[in-house]
Order: C-alpha cells, then structure tokens, then sequence
C-alpha cells in the first residue's frame, strides 16, 4: 500500500492566508491543488513536506479571462477548463493540442495549470506550451507581486523560481496579430508522459517570421527553451527548408538521457522532426491554412 | 482530523489522519468496498468515484480534501431495486469479465453520459482512456455504454 508519510493540513481560505501560512512553516510546507503530481510523489517519499495547504478552494484563481493584450489564466484553473475553453482554442491552439494528451481525462478534472508549471517536470506539456508562447507568471509572496517571464522559470529539475513562501497565481500569454502556435509529442501509450515533446509558435507580418517561441519537453533536465532556433527564423519567409534547420537546431541544443521511454538518439531525432511538425502547423495556423 | 463527506448522499464523519486518502475512507466505511483500490499512482482509474458529479482518481485524493463535497460511487448506481442503464448495459453486452475494473468504468461512463447522452465510440474510448481493463479488450465496454446511451432515455420514461 503507498501512503504519504504524516503531514499537516490545511485549507487556505485566501491567497494571503496561504503565503502567511507558507512563511510561518517555512520550506517544509508545500501548496497542494489537483495533487496528482505531488501526491505521488509523496507516496514514493520523492516529496517529503510536513505541512501541506489546499488551495482547492481558492476559486478567485480559477479564470481564463480575455484582454486586450494579453489572456489571463489563474493557477488553480484545472486542465479539463483549459481542453474546453474556446477562446484557448481559437487564440492559442497549442493549448488544446497539449491538453488533449496530457494524462487522461479524470486527471485532467483535478489537475491545475499552476500546479503543472511548478511541478516543473522537463517532460510536463504545458511548461513548453508557455515557454513558447512566451507568457510571463504571477508570482505573489509575503511582499506583493512580481511579474517573471518563462525564461527565468526553470531553476533546475523540479525547481522553479517560485520561494518558499511564494505562490504562483497567475499566468499571463500576450496576444500579437499574425500568430500560430501547435504542440506535438510522442508518448508510449495514450496518456503517459512524453518521449519527447515540442511546442512552438510564429509571428507572422508581410510573410515573414517577426518572431518565434519553440520550447522543448522531455528533451533536457527542465524544458529547454531553443533560443537558437528561434533566432534562425527571424525575418524569414516560412518554408520547409528553413524549419528544418530549425529542427536540426534544436536537435543539437536538446539534451535528453536514456531512459526507459527511449535511447538519446531517438529523442534527439525526435527533438528535430518534432519542431518542424509544430512550426509547420503553427504557421498553418497563423497563414489560417491549415488543412 | 475529523473528517466528514458526504458520501452517496449520506454523511460519513470520521476521526482520520490528513494522509488518508479517498479510496481507503470510502472502503474502511462499512459496506462501500465498491470502489477498488488498484495501481496506486492515478494510473488504472479501478478507484474512480464522482465529485460533485465529475470522476476523480481517489488514490489521489485525500479525503480531507473532499469535505464540503459531494461523493458518488458505485453503490449509488442502483435506486431502488433497479440498476442503472449502464449497469445493463455492461450486464446486456458482456462489459466485463473478472470485473475488477468495473466499479471505475461503471463510474467514469456515468459520468460521460450525464454530460453527453450520446457519445460515439471515440468519445466513449477518449472518456474510458484512464482507465485500464486487462479483460474484454475494451471492445465489450464501448458496445455496453453504447446500449445504455440507445436505452436510457426509454428506460427513465418507463421509471
């Protein structure tokens, strides 16, 4: 039988509470929302907290909210509403992509985007779909809010740059004219974590790549951002030649190990078809081309 | 910690400890051992129970974390004597062989066809893909949920 060793608990009734909470226990204490990353976790004793905060109840951080500039998506917001949401689907498809193949539909009714972006396991969907979509997160603690972009994020393995008496409750993805982005991953079997995973996204004005976001999944100790690839394809007409540099690009920045899902030239082969499926149907998508 | 569900529309108030998870409150309670206890890590869905209305893993779950909330399992199919179409259906098709992973198919189709009264076949194998069957190849699974979705609406008249 798995069990979590013995904690406390509790159940935060405002985000305020919650970090007053987070900086009286200190490192010790953990927020829990879906659970079904940090449960496990604990059950094998890889996740050792002594006093855990259910923030199951915070509903003010549960919205996808439309503006201006930018779609705001509070933390607690749990994959199913981010698979059904229409405005996701028409303003960033790459959402809906990774969604439909993140774990399965009854983990998906539990588990919250910012409980998947501070697991900050490499091999997790949606930190490579806001990596490449370039979004920036809330971070509230005991001092106010700061705002960070996804580049910063990711410390190290299952590492973030979340303090410990820090609360991610928000995640920001800026809306620009001309845009397209997908998601492709190869998993073993529906629902398992990826082989290998690439997210991207294109801005395109005049027939030429203003910018791009490509971030890889299960391809490195934390998702890897391809800066490089990026670059590549600045100012240039889309083509199939040009995403295939990328791809062998990001092909030579991938950094995968062997694992039971695979041996490291097969991720990295992976690493480079992937990017070019995602960037040729992200600008499908931004040509609104697609077949 | 005290803590008190309701479960099947009934209160369950017991003095627990924080790491105790769903499935375990819900079997330890006399007479609920429908629910099954399986993989253990969110995997196989043998565990999956309604909360308020939407199937959870309860391996995953703690029960503290379901106060204030609404608990269905599989005992609840039955009202009254009669069996739920979707208990028919896996009766009438042959859904099941050792039946170990019933309870969360029974559960997890339940709660498809309370949100889509008329699923296809690849929304019913889209809703069934966390969970596991090491029996009936799926095949008898889809054809039983597609009997409930044909039958059901006839069968409410009639009750």
């Amino acid at each position: 039988m798995q069990t979590p060793a013995p904690f406390e608990y509790e159940r935060a009734t405002s985000v305020e509470g919650a970090i007053a909470t987070l900086q009286r226990i200190g490192p010790d204490a953990r927020l829990i929302a879906g659970g079904h990353s940090l449960l496990p976790m604990m059950k094998l004793r890889l996740a050792n907290p002594e006093y855990l905060i259910d923030i199951n109840d915070l509903d003010e951080l549960s919205y996808i909210d439309e503006r201006i500039t930018e779609i705001r998506i509070g933390a607690l917001t749990r994959h199913c509403e981010l698979l059904e949401s229409e405005l996701l689907a028409q303003r960033v498809p790459v959402f809906r992509d990774a969604e439909e193949v993140i774990a399965d539909p009854v983990v998906r009714n539990r588990g919250t985007i910012g409980g998947s972006l501070c697991q900050a396991d490499a091999a997790e969907d949606l930190s490579a779909v806001c990596a490449a979509l370039k979004a920036q997160v809330v971070i509230r603690g005991p001092s106010g809010e700061r705002v960070t972009g996804m580049d910063g994020f990711y410390i190290g393995p299952f590492t973030t740059a979340v303090g410990a008496d820090e609360m991610l409750t928000e995640i920001r993805v800026p809306l620009r004219g001309g845009a397209g982005s997908a998601h492709e991953k190869v998993e073993r079997r529906a629902g398992d974590f990826a082989i290998a995973a690439v997210s991207a996204a294109v801005w395109i004005d005049g027939g030429v790549i203003t910018d791009a976001g490509i971030a890889l999944g299960a391809l490195g100790p934390t998702t890897i951002i391809a800066s490089r690839a990026e670059e590549a394809l600045q100012g240039k007409p889309p083509s199939e030649e040009l995403f295939a540099e990328a791809g062998e690009i990001a092909k030579e920045d991938s950094a995968p190990v062997p694992d039971g899902r695979g041996p490291v030239d097969y991720k990295r082969h992976l690493a480079s078809v992937l990017t070019v499926r995602a960037l040729r149907r992200a600008t499908a998508r931004a040509l609104q081309e697609e077949a | 910690m005290e803590v008190k569900i309701t479960i099947n529309g009934q209160e369950v108030s017991r003095d627990v400890e924080p790491r105790t998870l769903l499935v375990h409150f819900i079997r330890d309670t006399p007479g609920l051992t429908g629910t099954h206890w399986g993989c253990d890590t969110s995997n196989c869905g043998a565990c999956v129970v309604l909360m308020d209305g939407k199937p959870i893993k309860s391996c995953t779950t703690l029960a503290a974390m379901c106060v204030g909330h609404e608990i269905r399992t599989v005992e609840s199919l039955e009202q009254n004597g009669r069996l739920d179409p979707i208990q028919i259906g896996f009766h009438e098709k042959h859904g099941l062989h050792c039946g170990f992973c019933t309870p969360g198919m029974l559960m997890t189709t339940r709660a498809l066809l309370d949100s889509n009264p008329n699923p296809t076949e690849a929304e019913i194998r889209t809703a069934i893909s966390g969970a596991i069957c090491r029996c009936t190849g799926y095949k008898n699974i889809v054809s039983a949920v597609r009997w409930a979705a044909e039958h059901e609406a006839a069968m409410k008249q009639e009750a």
